[in-house]
């Protein structure tokens, strides 16, 4: 065995201490970031769904959907594409790997924030949601979606989707902490559909009729739908822009409410 | 005396479980204490207490000074442990996990990497440090979550079980590594096990846990002693119960214990009677194929703490 390198007897002894919240965010945040790339197989089908989706939804209903008056069917559709590349993309089955493997106690047992056992990982989920618009719009650009709101708009588009995603991301971490089970978590997916389907996905809500229509008005994403539609085909339009803000911060209250009750439920002796 | 981990009749239940009833423990500072016993014995109900992962039900704990209730988190800035399996992530490389681990504890770029390069050597990590955890040996797996759990110099050290499921190659560079750090670091260390040679070789001192109660304490020896006896122990073909029988009349014998083919047979001065066991054995015509005289050791001592707990209950 090979020989220790031992502090000299004159050197102060390292001692630890509490780091601060915010050098704990960071921390937990630079392992999460890290972690995205080598987990391909979490990545790879979130790039593809999106964009499969957007060709199929534009070359399936955009000849129908047109003969709407004023409708750009690929202008509309992005925004779709935008929800299913961001909506429950998460490092919540991470989290549940690291409770099943006794990692996260080792983390508790550290004098870490426990609040940064979570925040910590949502940094890094929303740099990932943000990459993820990246492909999407691209394509939306290269099939000749302009934005009638100039760049601001654009990013402002992208800002709105990363903060949607990340306030969606709670829900997954709540069945984390609260179930310790991936198989659990990956079927949080199952509440992406009504979010995302129940809404102005494939029409716009003056052509939708019925139950589905009533269903749509109270689905916070139709509202964050009509927010980031505005930006590419209607212009600088606050009133949906706010109706959009307020229905991420909805979400983002409710699934984070959820996903800090648990974690503390996780974290509390017992 | 200072005392690095303290108990008093600290209990823990799980419904109507009592996994752990009324231990009192007074570990001084320095020193390496085994607690020994089968699996579900209590062995980590007690650690996650004195680690604050789990609250008692009963009872109180003080680990290096402060209690593990009401000052759980300057018992946090003082410990280190490694839980009974390798807590790590698999796709962080040794050194990522040792830099995030030395973060949380507060260390800045000197401090870690003044850590990383005693810790290296320590446990033995070396070039692997640079390798995702995911491709280490089991065994390298235990001495990476030994230098995690000594990143931030901590005083106390639990170590639950940290040689279960290794080679007896790793596990004797796993009980190298512990005296060294003890030695070395002055850390004192509390360790589980339920290898009786491990408790042995390891500790100045051992608690016996049985069914939630610490059953015996003391120096490996002062325990071997307290027995008394020696034992002869007979490998045989043939029936055990005859021969239990045909030896239980020997004069110096204590008692007998029989199971399969073996009797394990405890006798005042071994030296004196093992020729008249040998005899017996001979008058009776029992086959025997090994006989050895020994003196008690850790699994003896273990044997007649839980059989007489067993006995206890049964009554």
């Amino acid at each position: 065995m090979s020989q220790a390198v031992m502090t000299t007897p004159t050197a102060p002894r390292i001692r630890a201490r509490r780091a601060g919240f915010l050098r704990d965010v960071l921390s937990v945040a630079i392992r999460a970031l890290r972690g995205i790339p080598r987990d391909p197989e979490a990545i790879y089908p979130a790039l593809i769904i999106p964009v499969f989706f957007y060709a199929i939804n534009i070359g399936a209903l955009q000849d129908v959907a047109e003969r709407i008056p004023g409708v750009d069917y690929k202008a509309f559709q992005l925004p779709v594409g935008i929800i299913f590349a961001v909506t429950g993309v998460s490092r919540a089955v991470t989290m549940v790997t690291d409770i099943q493997s006794g990692y996260f106690d080792r983390l508790s047992l550290t004098p870490i924030n426990r609040l940064a056992m979570l925040l910590g990982f949502t940094v890094a989920d929303f740099v990932l949601v943000i990459a993820l618009t990246l492909p999407v719009v691209l394509l939306g650009c290269i099939v000749g979606v302009r934005f009638e709101t100039g760049i601001l708009g654009l990013l402002l588009f992208v800002a709105l989707s990363g903060l949607w995603g990340l306030a969606y991301t709670g829900f997954p971490y709540a069945i984390a902490f609260k179930t310790g089970n991936p198989a659990a978590v990956n079927s949080s997916f199952l509440l992406f559909f009504p979010f995302v389907f129940l809404t102005t996905v494939f029409v716009p809500r003056e052509a939708m009729t019925g139950w589905l229509a009533t269903v749509a008005i109270f689905n916070p994403v139709t509202y964050l739908l009509d927010a980031l539609r505005s930006l590419i085909s209607v212009g600088w339009d606050f009133a949906a822009l706010l109706k959009g803000i307020g229905a991420i911060a909805l979400v983002g209250t409710v699934s984070g409410t959820l996903a800090l009750t648990t974690l503390r439920g996780r974290t509390r002796r017992k | 005396m200072d005392y690095a981990v303290q108990t008093r009749g600290i209990c823990r239940a799980f419904g109507d479980v009592k996994a752990v009833d009324s231990i009192n423990l007074s570990i001084p500072k320095g020193e390496i204490y085994g607690f020994l016993g089968p699996n579900g014995a209590g062995k980590t109900t007690l650690v996650r207490m004195l680690i604050t992962l789990l609250l008692p039900s009963a009872g109180s704990a003080t680990v290096a000074g402060f209690d593990v209730v009401s000052e759980a988190n300057d018992v946090r800035l003082r410990i280190g442990a490694a839980l009974q399996d390798a807590a790590l992530d698999l796709k962080q490389t040794g050194r990522e996990l040792l830099k995030l681990q030395g973060r949380l504890y507060g260390l800045n770029r000197r401090e870690l990497d003044t850590r990383l390069n005693e810790l290296a050597g320590l446990v033995d990590i070396g070039d692997a440090l640079d390798r995702f955890i995911g491709t280490y040996s089991g065994g390298m797996k235990r001495r990476l979550d030994l230098a995690a759990s000594l990143i931030h110099n901590p005083e106390v050290l639990f170590l639950d079980e940290p040689t279960t499921g290794l080679d007896p190659i790793s596990r004797a560079r796993v009980w190298e590594e512990v005296q060294r750090i003890n030695k070395e670091l002055s850390v004192t260390i509390f360790l589980t096990t339920q290898y009786l040679e491990e408790a042995d070789a390891l500790a100045d001192r051992v608690g016996i846990i049985s069914q939630g109660r610490l059953m015996a304490e003391g120096t490996p020896a002062k325990l071997k002693r307290s027995l008394g006896n020696d034992v002869i122990f007979v490998q045989m073909d043939g029936n055990a119960d005859e021969a239990r029988a045909a030896v239980a009349e020997v004069d110096g014998v204590v008692d007998v214990d029989a199971s399969g083919g073996e009797l394990i047979i405890h006798v005042v001065n071994g030296a004196a009677h093992i020729s008249d066991v040998a005899l017996a054995l001979n008058a009776h015509n029992v086959q025997v194929t090994e006989l050895t005289l020994r003196t008690p050791t850790l699994d003896d001592v273990f044997l007649s703490v839980a059989g007489a707990r067993m006995e206890q209950e049964a009554g």
